[in-house]
């Protein structure tokens, strides 16, 4: 599977589960959809996003670091709309990069050189 | 009377020994080692200004049988180019009348003393080089039958060669080669046919059925039965596994270890089945399973149980399950305070 697609399928599928955790917040619990919905979405684009950059840059050491901070600004953005819960939706959110990081420079297939 | 001393009788046992090199291109230094056929010497090549490892048959040994093996070894090990396999450069007779062939001289250790400081990983990367070359060798038609640490030499820049291919056998490829090795084994047959013996009893390079060639605790069923017609390939398959298991032996107490890893047992009980049909197809099948246990793959020899794969894969991946871990944990940690 290549990176692109490791990231996007990653991070939607984490983002769904972080999206699904806001159940357990009493306050946030009706809009339980929108949550799942946004942050499956950005979930996704960090995901592709991070799978971008593996496909550019071959280090796991710079894309746990990218993927960390897509994430927690991707996260930001969201809690920014929210006014509130920062640290509750960036550090989920940061760790969720630094996973499809890592797993996009570890586990992705490398893009293979076209042939003459 | 007087009698001469110890050590002159030894000088003289030595000069006697020294091979009759006048004439020839080379010049003896030291001798290197002695075996059943004959004794190799150090010597320089004075064209062309190396050193190189000379086998000669030894005096009390030369036979028409032994001279036509010796010879028949140096023919195998020229049909055999590969860089883990010794480099034979010359054959013929000398003027005493021995058979001798110049070979690459080997500085190194054998792969008994050369494995002793090593892991575990390290030996099994040494087994996957010394298989290379065997695969080699059966490519062209050529079993070794007396693979042990003795024959494996490692050289001073980490380079495996495989030695001694004095009970080498050549498998008949061909037709011509099929008629050849018939017409041996009915010449050979004729003389003492059942007879288990060393490999003075062979005759023109074929080796009579019954007879028992190769080293006690390293060979193979078929060839203690001396059931010489059943040896292929998978003969030396038995070889490399016995390589194996001296390599997974605890060095401390010299038995068997049973703390080596069951996989890895488990690729040295099936190299070592007494049945040729139960061992690995070839040395590649069994050095490829060697890799993969080295990756941290599943082996073709052992089945792994539920437990066994779970763990494995935690072991492979693990940065990957702390990471996941580590969210999941956040994330309970989160809930249980968003509770309060």
């Amino acid at each position: 599977m290549n990176k692109i697609v490791l990231g996007l399928i990653l991070g939607g599928i984490l983002g769904i589960l972080d999206g699904l955790t806001s159940w357990f917040t009493p306050a946030v619990r009706s809009g339980i959809v929108g949550i799942v919905i946004g942050s499956t979405f950005k979930g996704i684009i960090a995901g592709i996003l991070i799978g971008v950059f593996a496909r550019k840059v071959n280090s796991l050491a710079l894309g746990i670091v990218f993927g960390l901070a897509v994430g927690a600004f991707l996260a930001w953005i969201i809690a920014f709309i929210q006014h509130g819960y920062y640290f509750q939706i960036m550090l989920p959110g940061a760790m969720v990069g630094l996973i499809v990081g890592y797993a996009t420079q570890k586990y992705g297939a490398a893009s293979q050189p076209l042939r003459a | 009377m007087k009698f001469l001393p110890d050590q002159v009788i030894a000088r003289l046992q030595t000069e006697m020994q020294t091979p009759d090199l006048s004439g020839t291109r080379y010049r003896a230094l030291k001798l290197i080692g002695r075996g059943g056929m004959g004794a190799v010497w150090l010597a320089e090549d004075s064209i062309l200004h190396r050193t190189v490892a000379l086998k000669v048959l030894s005096a009390e040994s030369s036979s028409a049988g032994l001279a036509a093996r010796l010879m028949q070894e140096a023919i195998i090990l020229a049909r055999l180019e590969h860089p883990g396999i010794v480099p034979v450069h010359d054959a013929g007779t000398l003027p005493d009348g021995r058979i001798f062939y110049g070979m690459k001289y080997v500085e190194g250790q054998t792969l008994d003393r050369y494995i002793e400081p090593l892991s575990l990983r390290q030996r099994l990367q040494l087994l996957q080089r010394i298989a290379e070359p065997l695969a080699f060798a059966h490519s062209r038609g050529i079993i070794h039958r007396d693979l042990k640490p003795g024959n494996v030499m490692v050289g001073a820049f980490g380079e495996v060669l495989i030695m001694d291919w004095g009970l080498a056998k050549i498998m008949a490829a061909t037709s011509e080669d099929h008629a050849r090795v018939q017409a041996e084994e009915d010449s050979a047959s004729q003389h003492s046919p059942g007879k288990p013996l060393k490999e003075e009893s062979s005759i023109a390079g074929a080796t009579v059925h019954g007879t028992v060639l190769g080293t006690p605790g390293y060979m193979a069923p078929e060839q203690e039965r001396g059931d010489v017609k059943l040896i292929d390939h998978r003969t030396d398959v038995f070889g490399l596994g016995s390589i194996l298991k001296y390599m997974m032996r605890d060095d401390r107490s010299d038995a068997h270890s049973e703390l080596a890893p069951r996989p890895l047992r488990a690729i040295c009980n099936k190299a070592m089945a007494a049945e040729m049909s139960a061992r690995y197809a070839s040395v590649q099948d069994m050095a490829a399973d060697i890799g993969k246990y080295l990756d941290d793959m599943p082996v073709s020899a052992y089945r792994e149980n539920i437990i066994e794969r779970t763990v494995r894969l935690v072991n492979r991946n693990r940065v990957a399950v702390v990471l996941v871990l580590a969210y999941l944990l956040m994330r309970t940690l989160f809930i249980l305070f968003s509770r309060h």
